[in-house]
């Protein structure tokens, strides 16, 4: 088939029903500049949200989990094998929340080709004493340079710099809330009330703001060694060790092979942040399916105007035929000129989405929760831009398949007849 | 013996709308090469619809047909399309010209689907036809920039882009005046001269008629004489 000829009868057809093949063309760019618009938008927000939480937490976290006792009494009874039990007499036993070994696991964690760093950790419920009243909280104590190199805290440091933690002992930073609250600044002296009952002060050097207020109102940090102080604990005292991988993918496959390996209570990122994961799949069908629905709507656009141009043409198809072309040809005329609108009108599209999705990313969004953003977040990934131009050739081939194939049934001698 | 470029064995049509009637009965005609044959026959008789069959655009019908000696009843549409655009050369009535493209490129498409020439001898060729049909200086023009017996003359120079064995016109002449329609009637008899070429043409005007190689008349459906 001489491709070059139907592709030059499509664009001429096209110049006559100049207009008309515009305004179609536009259906498409509108629905392709919304679709990557829309996209960008939408997964640039997944992102700085999964982002929140993801470069927060650990990919893989190493502690130990409050569990009563496995072994129940009435288990080991023969008699009773067989029946359901549920006399649990033994509580919980308190093995504490220390990893033991802690040293050890750590250094064999730092040889795994997959681990980019370890860092431990020591929690510890603790009240914060503000005149009269106590405010429930919970000391972080963290290894400062490890911490800042896999979770970047000095990010979330408002005022003050997190690396006084480490120069001076018996300094905390404190959550915004929280300094709110107790009316503290830096410099300032507070008062700590341990669960064993024991008094510390501790001088604030920072404050830090998470953006999640459950956390900056409760949350504070210090040095490893001040928290394990704040215990009364010696200084191999952890209760969590945290592993950031290479590969986000791999966390929930390393948990089960550390879990297996050092007998300790393992937890991926994945399991931990289940819920954000399905929001942003949501996120993403919503905005997907927007995108399409409106793609389908000019592929309606472009059939109605083929169908027209059709009706138009008969005489002009009448001839073709007549002269030579068969059905087939006809077909592929009026398959290139659905094409070429639909291709037209993608190209623009991709180029307005892309213009839109700039327009977007340069407008301020400043919200106190979240300091590192100052404009509204947008992804720019390839994939909505491929995946944005194939569904439009493809809806533009689809929706000029039917009037093609009309087209190619036209009796040439009916047409020629009616005259 | 001069070759056979068109034959038609016991061709029957019916039309079935609104009710069955047989528009032709036992068509059989042969045209030679070189030979001039005009069709004539009362208003309704059947000649359009018999030329519509002999130009394969027409494919609901009993009986055969061979162009070229090669038997085309039983051909696919694109088979057709291809014996349509190789061997026959067609004239409407009513000049069908493609309004999208000019004078020229209009008499150089069906040529430029068949691709047995370069694009720049397919354009030399068309050229030379609208010369000989007197049209060379309105090629870049649009087809509803001319007057009738000059469209006329376009849809020949197309019927002639690629020496096609035979012709086929259907009342090619019918809306010219005599001055146009006699200088279609020389294009016509210079074709079968000096190229050798078939002509089979529906009119329905005697003169016309009278001066060609052999008229068959028809009459309801039937081929009389
Ligand atoms: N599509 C059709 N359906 C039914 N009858 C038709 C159709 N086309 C033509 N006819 C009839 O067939 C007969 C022959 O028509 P036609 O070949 O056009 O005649 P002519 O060209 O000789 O004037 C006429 O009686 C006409 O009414
Ligand atoms: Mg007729």
């Amino acid at each position: 088939m001489n491709f070059k000829l139907i592709i030059d009868i499509a664009i001429n057809l096209i110049r006559a029903r100049l207009k008309q093949s515009i305004i179609a063309a536009v259906g498409v760019t509108f629905g392709i500049a919304m679709f990557i618009t829309l996209l960008g938008f939408m997964n640039g927000l997944n992102n700085l949200l999964d982002g929140l939480m993801l470069n927060r937490t650990p990919h893989v976290r190493l502690y130990n989990e409050v569990k009563p006792s496995p072994d129940q009494p009435v288990l080991i009874s023969k008699e009773y094998k067989n029946n359901i039990n549920f006399i649990q007499s033994i509580k919980p036993k308190d093995r504490g929340r220390e990893i033991y070994n802690s040293k050890a696991i750590i250094n064999i964690l730092k040889q795994d080709k997959r681990v980019i760093d370890v860092a431990p950790k020591v929690t510890a419920p603790v009240f914060f004493n503000t005149g009269s009243i106590e405010i429930t909280g919970v000391v972080n104590g963290i290894d400062v340079p490890a911490e800042e190199h896999l979770f970047k805290v000095s990010d979330y440091i408002i005022e003050g710099n997190v690396f006084d933690l480490s120069n001076e002992n018996n300094t905390i930073i404190i959550g915004k809330g929280l300094a709110e609250k107790m009316l503290v600044k830096i410099g300032d002296v507070i008062k700590i009330t341990t669960i064993k009952g024991g008094l510390v002060s501790l001088k604030v050097v920072g404050v830090m703001q998470i953006g999640i207020a459950e956390i900056d109102n409760t949350m504070s940090y210090t040095s490893l060694r001040t928290a394990q102080m704040l215990l009364g604990e010696s200084a191999s005292y952890i209760t969590d060790i945290q592993v950031k991988l290479t590969d986000v993918l791999m966390a929930p496959e390393v948990a089960k092979e550390y879990q297996e390996k050092f007998k300790i209570d393992v937890i991926d990122a994945q399991t931990a942040n289940s819920q954000f994961e399905t929001g942003s799949k949501v996120r993403s069908i919503i905005s997907y399916a927007v995108g399409i629905t409106l793609l389908i709507v000019a592929g309606f656009g472009i059939y109605n105007i083929l169908n027209m141009m059709i009706y138009e043409k008969m005489d002009s198809i009448a001839i073709l035929k007549a002269t030579g072309f068969s059905g087939n040809d006809v077909k592929w005329v009026f398959i290139s000129l659905s094409l070429i609108i639909g291709i037209v009108g993608g190209l623009f599209g991709l180029l307005f989405g892309f213009g839109i999705s700039n327009i977007i990313d340069i407008i301020p969004f400043e919200t106190a929760s979240l300091p590192t953003i100052k404009t509204y977040p947008i992804d720019y990934k390839i994939t909505y831009y491929v995946i944005g131009f194939t569904f439009a050739v493809c809806t533009t081939t689809i929706a000029g398949l039917f009037p093609a194939l009309k087209a190619s049934k036209i009796d040439p001698v009916e047409i020629i007849r009616g005259k | 013996m001069p070759k056979k470029v068109l034959e038609t064995i016991n061709i029957n049509k019916y039309f079935y709308d609104p009710v069955k009637f047989r528009v032709l009965s036992d068509i059989n005609m042969s045209i030679n090469e070189g030979e001039f044959v005009s069709v004539v026959g009362k208003s309704g008789c059947g000649k359009s619809t018999l030329l519509y069959i002999l130009s394969t655009m027409d494919t609901a019908y009993e009986g055969e047909l061979l162009i070229n000696n090669v038997n085309l009843t039983k051909k696919t549409d694109k088979d057709l399309a291809i014996v349509r655009n190789e061997h026959i050369g067609f004239v409407f009535q009513f000049h069908y010209l493609l309004a999208e493209y000019n004078v020229l490129r209009n008499v150089m498409l069906p040529g430029i689907k068949l691709a047995k020439y370069p694009l720049k001898e397919i354009e030399h060729r068309a050229m030379e036809h609208l010369r000989t049909l007197d049209m060379a200086d309105q090629a870049l023009k649009s087809p509803n920039q001319l007057s009738g017996g000059q469209k006329q003359r376009v849809a020949i120079a197309r019927a002639l882009i690629n020496d096609p064995i035979i012709i086929m016109g259907d009342e090619p002449t019918g809306n010219l005046d005599k001055k146009n329609s006699d200088m279609v009637f020389d294009i016509f008899n210079n074709l079968v001269k000096e190229r050798n070429q078939a002509l089979l043409i529906v009119t329905h005007d005697p003169d016309f008629a009278a001066r060609t190689h052999r008229t068959i008349e028809m009459a309801d459906g039937k081929i009389i004489s």
